[in-house]
């Protein structure tokens, strides 16, 4: 596969991971039921929840420090035609893992990609876009525009 | 999309019930290391890849995780598929050096680099030593130990097979550093046997 | 020392009830759900994650809701679930230059690129109780302005530009940052061991550290250079997959506090910075941490070691609340052979001062 191919596939996957990630667990099987996607896998790992730890940067750009952890829920899934799928997400929520491993094994087969893509990833990404929209206009609306007072030097 | 997977043996034959499992070889692990010398069966449903047995396998998923640092022997090492399995199923590093790891698994004993190069703890944190998990054929047809110590009540025999070249010998020099020292953990086809770092070995005649 | 005594199960098992009971108070009023502590109670809860030092919203509320709203319970609570949990491994660092911003505001710069955005803040409330909020009475919405998000450099990036403030400094050793929970804590320890120590810290306690410096013990001359409360992804590299696997976002409190420097033999005269990072949104723990930061810096920037907030030993050994209280609340746990070994030799001890004081008087008295 040429090195371009590639990173094309691997960033669509990234992009669909992270939808998948961001979304709330019901929202994800809402829209599933909806595309009528399959749910038939051989489980080979999870779902299982553990930690990892977040790390920051000293002074936010130097060296790495600990910060705490985060639960993080994982799975790992094959689909009848042979694709695997993973998944992992913050929080503890078993269901959404299979589903979003589930979504990243389909996504892998030319069968079902186009499904996945416009009935789950497309519908989760524009929610989120709208979300985060509508959180930067509230943030925004708390902007302090200074104005000059005459300054009493004279 | 086939290269960017692991192969596929890398991602199959872990615990098929991890919980379960791993409590069964932890509590069989811990009552071999209580009572070293002596043979205890696992039954495992891990696969790990050749040339990692069953046992080995099922071992290194109960007690190996992201915190410890693992060393290969060359023979497992050399294989894509047995550091492959290890990395999904139980997220353990590997160490750059012996003296880093935490457990070192073992499939051929007889080549084995000598024991001292293996992390030994220190005077004040003796758990800071590795764990050895070696792969052996069987424990009846080797040369036969006499072992003595804590957790024996007399003394008990055990012929384990392949071993560490000079094992008596080095397995007295491991007991010179103690409280520091090196565990053995032996890992037969279907069962497994130990010989924590208390336990004094002598050769026996003929 | 104690030792070990029975009995008193019945009693025990009584007392968890009646504590069941009590927790749950009066019956006729409905039970508490969590996603009401997750959005009504936001910041007790981001208190529990971070001195828990777990990210996890709902088991943090659960905590509350167990604990009865007694914080450093919760987060006792919080920290002994997590030591159940297998670790799947690090996350790539955050990136706060990335931030999501909900709140984000400077003393030293009123310009800065970007703005000085308020968010939900308590600054500029009279601190009057509001009456309103007794009853069920909903909010405004929230006023919007719509505009192209701007992009917000990190103060520090900006004043670095010209020199006159220290670096982020040197990426880690390839040893890989310090981890307390994996490691005993040996002095001295790295910054990278201080900041993980301070980030699960008490709050209390490091404010009144922070107060300290403040007040003449280990004078620092502090700015807020930075402060921004928000949004940052989380990744994690994983073995099975060859990109960092997108996890979701957690919210942080980034404080970078600017302290003048006079210079050293080795260090020019400069501004150095202390950094706090948190999870959730905690301006006082992170301003709090970002100024006990700096002034532990002391060693290192050969500045006079005076005070107590510069005594990394001190400070790291006592920050920990859950150790903190398990100490001081063990000793309600039965001392009684202790007592009564304490007592014989108090009254040994009577005994002869009582005897040598009889002993003096009548020797004044054959004096006479």
């Amino acid at each position: 596969m040429p090195r371009e191919r590639e990173a094309e596939i691997n960033a669509a996957r990234h992009r669909r991971m992270a939808a998948l990630a961001h979304a709330d667990g019901a929202r994800i099987a809402e829209l599933w039921t909806g595309a009528g996607l399959p749910v038939d896998c051989e489980v080979l790992r999870g779902p299982e929840t553990g930690l990892v730890m977040l790390r920051g940067r000293i002074g936010g750009g130097g060296g790495r420090f600990n910060l705490g952890d985060a639960t993080v829920t994982r799975m790992t899934v094959r689909i009848p035609s042979g694709e695997i799928g993973h998944a992992y997400a913050l929080g503890r929520d078993g269901d959404k893992a299979r589903l979003s491993a589930l979504a990243d094994a389909l996504g892998q087969s030319p069968a079902y990609r186009e499904t996945v893509e416009a009935r789950i990833v497309a519908p989760l990404l524009a929610e989120a876009e709208k979300a985060d929209r509508r959180r930067r206009g509230e943030t925004a609306a708390t902007k302090v525009d200074f104005f000059t007072m005459v300054r009493g030097e004279d | 999309m086939a290269m960017t997977e692991p192969v596929a043996a890398a991602i199959d034959g872990g615990f098929a019930r991890p919980v379960f499992e791993a409590q069964h070889v932890f509590r069989t692990v811990m009552e071999a290391m209580a009572r070293p010398g002596s043979v205890h069966p696992v039954a495992t449903s891990a696969r790990p890849p050749e040339p990692m047995t069953p046992t080995v396998g099922a071992v290194a998923l109960t007690l190996v995780d992201h915190d410890t640092p693992l060393w290969l022997d060359t023979a497992l090492a050399a294989s894509e598929a047995v550091r492959e399995w290890l990395a999904f199923h139980a997220g353990a590093p590997l160490a750059r050096t012996p003296a880093e790891a935490h457990f070192a698994l073992v499939s051929g004993p007889a080549e084995l680099i000598a024991l001292e190069n293996f992390a030994q703890g220190s005077q004040n944190y003796p758990d800071r030593s590795a764990t050895i998990i070696l792969t052996v054929e069987g424990f009846r047809d080797g040369q036969a130990l006499l072992l003595k110590g804590p957790g024996i009540e007399t003394e008990t025999v055990i012929a384990p097979h392949p071993m560490p070249r000079h094992f008596v010998e080095q397995w007295k020099q491991n007991r010179a550093r103690f409280p520091r020292g090196v565990d053995l953990i032996l890992a037969g086809p279907d069962a497994v046997a130990c010989l924590p770092r208390t336990t004094r070995v002598t050769a026996m005649e003929g | 020392m104690y030792v070990a005594v029975k009995g008193g199960e019945a009693a025990i098992r009584n007392a968890h009830r009646l504590l069941a009971d009590r927790r749950r108070g009066d019956r006729d009023l409905p039970s508490i759900g969590l996603d009401q502590i997750v959005e009504q109670l936001a910041l007790a809860v981001d208190r529990v994650m971070a001195e828990g030092s777990l990210y996890d919203r709902d088991l943090a509320a659960l905590a509350v809701k167990q604990a009865r709203g007694d914080l450093i319970e919760a987060i006792f609570l919080v920290r002994a679930y997590r030591t159940t949990l297998p670790r799947f491994g690090y996350s790539v660092p955050l990136d706060t230059a990335a931030m999501l911003v909900e709140r984000r505001i400077s003393a030293t710069y009123k310009d800065l690129p970007g703005g000085q955005l308020l968010g939900p803040t308590f600054d500029y409330t009279h601190r009057l109780l509001d009456p309103d909020l007794a009853g069920e009475a909903a909010p405004e919405a929230p006023a919007t302005r719509e505009g192209e998000a701007e992009p917000m450099p990190r103060v520090s990036d900006l004043l670095g530009r010209d020199g006159l403030i220290e670096a982020d400094g040197d990426a880690d050793t390839d040893k890989g940052p310090a981890d307390i929970t994996r490691e005993p804590l040996e002095f001295p320890l790295g910054r990278d061991g201080r900041l993980q120590a301070l980030a699960r810290g008490d709050e209390g306690f490091l404010l009144a550290l922070a107060y300290s410096t403040q007040r003449g013990y280990a004078r620092s001359h502090p700015f807020v250079g930075e402060i921004r409360i928000g949004e940052v992804e989380v990744e994690i590299e994983v073995p099975e997959l060859p990109f960092p696997v997108p996890l979701g976002r957690v919210r942080v409190t980034e404080c970078q506090m600017v302290n003048q420097f006079k210079g050293s033999l080795k260090a020019p005269p400069q501004f150095t910075r202390g950094y706090g990072l948190v999870f959730g949104q905690s301006e006082r723990k992170a301003m709090a941490m970002s100024l006990t930061d700096r002034s532990l810096r002391a060693y290192e920037l050969g500045e006079d070691l005076v005070a107590p907030a510069q005594d990394e030993e001190f400070v790291i050994s006592h920050s920990d609340n859950v150790q903190a209280t398990g100490f001081v609340e063990h000793l309600k746990l039965p001392h009684y052979v202790d007592f009564q070994a304490e007592l014989d030799l108090v009254r040994r001890m009577r005994a002869e001062f009582e005897a040598r004081g009889e002993g003096g008087v009548e020797r004044q008295e054959a004096a006479e």
